[in-house]
């Protein structure tokens, strides 16, 4: 096995032995209990009376904006993290190159602040 | 035969043996967390809290999982089966494998990867996909709306969460957990980053739902939030995983602001055997520290609304966080203190 393997695979097997753990605590209900299912219990919880329609309606299109945002800076994100580590070896100019960047996305920033797409009234 | 078991087995059986005794300490840390909030809580309200089962209480937890073992799996009608019953698996599954990458002393760590703070912050970015699934596939109206608004809480205090890290980052170099933890050996970077520690730690709260920004449970208006139609071993499963987060939340504060095993003053009055005891007992005790704070803030703060909490989030934390990478960033480019 080459290094980078070796490295790794105690992650994949951890992952495989907490997906096991997780499946078998599940199963251990459903197998230890009687289940004794019934159309009352197991209609969705809404205070009492039935549901008049699907959960699924439509909702706010700000949890969408919000996303939206999200994934510009979560990209911006992973873009600092290279930057930070070879920020010694890149020097000034690697700096103002990503200060350039991070000025284009904080330009973009303040115009949704103006815009009110950050408002939660 | 011999060869393949030498060379491919007995690591396996070895690997195994530690990921257990990483998971068996965790699954009993999160039990008497639970414990240890019920008897804060209940000091903080002049209580006594939990007294009953065992001597003071002490096996109230392993009554309660045993209580939610006993109970019926209820799936309601409505729900999408398969997808209802993954979201509490990945969710316990995630809060479980980001512990591979921890370091408890130099060198004690199951995967020493050189992208361990990556690997964390993925995987804490992927625990929204749990929630989004719960709140998604059990449709109802309280679920749903509780899981919309936890995975909205959860990715805006991601982007600040991220903004501190690589603040951290540039002062170390370095993505591996040992070397930041080491490169805290003159200073931890509490003291330097303070404004950013602070956001951390707040993040943290919001990250991991806990009060005052448990909105997504918020149990006056959205009963219990994503996991409103959970019972059963499905709803320990989250409560499980939110706890262990909690628990991942402070390793990763420790590691990254209070110096992770490192002692004050790096005093070392053991060697052998009894100086990795006393680096890891330093490190469990800033992390008891933390999970102190966290349940300190519950009992003492009241519930953000959710415009003051997207507000602290996306006008607060991110320009302010934003602002003081930037800053760290040229004090260390002027002054020509980069290490690397």
């Amino acid at each position: 096995m080459d290094s980078l393997l070796r490295e790794y695979l105690p992650i994949l097997i951890f992952i495989g032995v907490a997906f096991g753990l997780s499946v078998v605590i599940v199963l251990a209900s459903f197998i230890l209990v009687r289940q004794r299912p019934d159309s009352e219990k197991l209609s969705p919880y809404e205070c009492g009376f039935p549901p008049f329609s699907d959960a699924r309606a439509k909702f706010d299109v700000r949890f969408y904006l919000v996303s939206l945002l999200f994934i510009i800076f979560d990209l911006e994100v992973a873009f600092l993290f290279p930057w930070a580590v070879a920020l010694g070896k890149i020097g000034v100019f690697g700096f103002w190159s990503m200060m350039v960047f991070l000025g284009v996305l904080t330009v973009g920033f303040i115009y949704e602040w103006k815009t009110g797409a950050l408002e939660w009234e | 035969m011999a060869e393949l078991w030498r060379s491919y087995g007995l690591p396996t059986t070895i690997t195994v043996a530690e990921i257990v005794a990483i998971i068996v300490p965790l699954l009993l840390a999160v039990a008497y967390l639970t414990y240890a909030e019920r008897k804060v809580l209940a000091a903080a309200q002049l209580r006594k809290g939990p007294n009953v089962v065992g001597p003071f209480g002490l096996f109230q937890p392993l009554a309660d999982g045993l209580k939610l073992l006993m109970k019926e799996t209820v799936i309601p009608s409505g729900a999408n089966r398969v997808v209802f019953i993954a979201a509490p698996i990945i969710t316990f599954m995630l809060s479980l494998v980001a512990w591979a990458v921890i370091p408890f002393d130099a060198g004690v760590v199951l995967a020493n990867i050189n992208v361990g703070i990556l690997y964390l912050f993925a995987i804490s970015s992927l625990g929204v996909y749990g929630i989004i699934m719960a709140g998604w596939s059990s449709n109802s109206r309280y679920a749903f709306l509780g899981g919309l608004r936890s995975a909205a809480q959860m990715v805006s205090y991601e982007v600040s969460i991220g903004f501190v890290i690589v603040s951290v980052l540039l002062i170390v170099g370095s993505l591996n957990l040992s070397d930041i933890v080491e490169a805290q050996k003159t200073v931890w970077f509490a003291l330097p980053l303070f404004p950013m520690f602070i956001v951390f730690f707040i993040s943290g709260l919001a990250e991991t739902n806990r009060s005052p920004f448990d909105l997504p449970e918020g149990e006056s208006e959205l009963v219990a939030g994503f996991f409103v139609e959970y019972s059963s071993m499905t709803f320990a499963l989250f409560y499980l995983g939110e706890y262990a987060n909690m628990i991942l939340m402070s390793a990763m504060t420790s590691i990254l602001f209070l110096g992770g095993w490192l002692a004050p003053f790096n005093i070392q009055p053991f060697t052998g055997v009894l100086a990795h005891l006393w680096a890891a007992a330093w490190f469990f005790a800033k992390m008891a520290f933390v999970l102190f704070c966290f349940l300190w803030m519950r009992a003492t703060m009241p519930r953000f609304r959710y415009d003051q909490l997207m507000r602290l989030g996306w006008k607060v934390f991110l320009p302010l966080s934003l602002f003081w990478l930037a800053a760290t960033a040229a004090f260390l480019v002027f002054t020509g203190k980069l290490g690397a």
